[in-house]
């Protein structure tokens, strides 16, 4: 079992809307994903059905090789970390630590202990009076140090100032560097996302848009610029993602495994956030289903 | 030691930004053989990024010769640039100053230059691969 998360026909029903739909998805193990969407289009649904916070109203999900929330045995190996880092907050930061080791059995107190000697923070202060960012890195330490095979975290940097980002982002990426982890992140800002992550999932309206690793959909996606083309007269094997003309020019994003051999088309290569907005911008306009491109390596 | 920076509108990506600096790093004589490169951990914890995108790049580092990796121990300088390259410099620097005199007495700006050596370079490049 080489997957962290895989799930089949993944649905979530709040009464007579589905807050996510038809998600067909697998993670392998050893990635830093990212989940990327709007507010609202299912981030969080996703991430509470992998946790077990959530049941399935359609299709299935599998998070290391079980049921969410099956048993002790799974809930141990994940760590997780709700939106805006919830911390108690009367309790001191020694307090949390306490918590953590009472409440895992596999807690290793010398990391935790060490993370929060690095990260400056008094052992006496309560959580109430730490910053927003200092408040994030303790929630990190607690969902680190019960060593977890996955970690998932919901918008960690969403409400922090861009300092305590890196801060954080850069501990993240110790942990990752450190303890091979697999993470999982959701955020609705790419830039977060860029250097941090190697696999993406982009989800808009409660459905899957994009998913794969990250080299691999920049080294299949292109803008091709060039005078006004119908698209339909476009090689099989570009697959258009976004199109604009004007009376002479045509602008046509293309998903192609293959190189783009029309001598008039400018080639171009785009950037995370291109992409991404790309994917987005689709759903946006068509307003209507739109096929899942799944780009595998 | 030498430390990375990421230059997030070059437009070149991270991985090769880290190739980039220690090639410059090892022609400017800041590195020289036995001299250790930061360990992955010590990366990543300063430039948070994805610990694979410091790999990828010493991986193409020891790939073209110029470091190897210590098991358990790092990453460590084995190899200089050649100098030779270095010695070239000069004549190709005369040769490239007497072609933009040529291209501004031609009416090319400063853009227009700049474009069409970009253009001329990934051409060659493209050719290479072919």
């Amino acid at each position: 079992m080489n997957d962290v998360i895989e799930a089949h026909g993944l649905g979530k029903r709040y009464g007579r809307r589905w807050a996510l739909t038809d998600c067909t998805l697998e993670i392998p193990a050893g990635r830093v994903v990212g989940l990327v969407g709007p507010n609202g289009a299912g981030k969080t649904t996703l991430l509470h059905l992998a946790v077990g916070l959530l049941r399935p109203s359609a299709g299935s999900i599998t998070v290391l090789g079980g049921r969410p929330g099956e048993g002790p045995g799974q809930l141990r190996r994940i760590g997780f970390v709700a939106q805006d880092a919830p911390t108690y907050a009367s309790l001191s930061v020694a307090d949390h630590l306490r918590l953590g080791a009472w409440m895992n059995p596999s807690w290793d107190r010398g990391l935790a202990q060490q993370r929060i000697t690095r990260l400056g923070l008094d052992a006496k202060q309560k959580a109430g009076r730490l910053s927003g960012g200092q408040r994030a890195q303790l929630a990190l330490t607690l969902a680190v140090a019960k060593r977890p095979d996955l970690l998932i975290l919901d918008e960690p940097v969403a409400s922090l100032d861009p300092l305590a980002r890196r801060e954080f982002l850069q501990g993240l990426m110790e942990v990752v560097a450190d303890q091979g982890v697999s993470v999982v992140l959701s955020s609705h800002l790419v830039a977060d996302l860029e250097r941090v992550c190697d696999f993406l999932v982009v989800l808009v309206g409660s459905r899957i848009q994009l998913a794969g690793e990250i080299e691999t959909l920049l080294a299949t996606h292109r803008r091709l610029i060039g005078p006004r083309h119908d698209p339909d007269t476009l090689p099989s094997s570009q697959h258009v993602i976004d199109e604009r003309h004007t009376d002479r020019q045509s602008t046509i994003l293309v998903q192609t495994d293959e190189p783009v051999l029309d001598p008039s088309w400018a080639v171009e290569e785009l950037d995370l956030e291109d992409l991404v907005l790309a994917y987005m911008g689709r759903t946006a306009a068509n307003g209507s289903q739109p096929s899942i491109v799944e780009v595998r390596a | 030691m030498i430390e990375f920076h990421l230059d997030s509108r070059s437009g070149v990506s991270p991985y090769q930004q880290i190739v980039q600096q220690v090639r410059h790093g090892l022609r400017l004589g800041l590195l020289s053989e036995g001299d250790q490169l930061p360990t992955v951990k010590d990366v990543v914890a300063q430039l948070a990024i994805n610990p694979n995108t410091v790999l990828k790049a010493y991986k193409e580092l020891e790939h073209s010769g110029l470091v190897s990796a210590r098991p358990g121990v790092g990453t460590f300088v084995t190899n200089t640039l050649g100098d030779g390259s270095f010695a070239a410099h000069g004549p190709l620097r005369r040769d490239l100053q007497r072609w933009l005199t040529k291209a501004r007495r031609a009416g090319l700006d400063e853009e227009s230059i700049e474009a069409l050596f970009r253009e001329c370079i990934r051409t060659a490049g493209e050719e290479d691969v072919a």
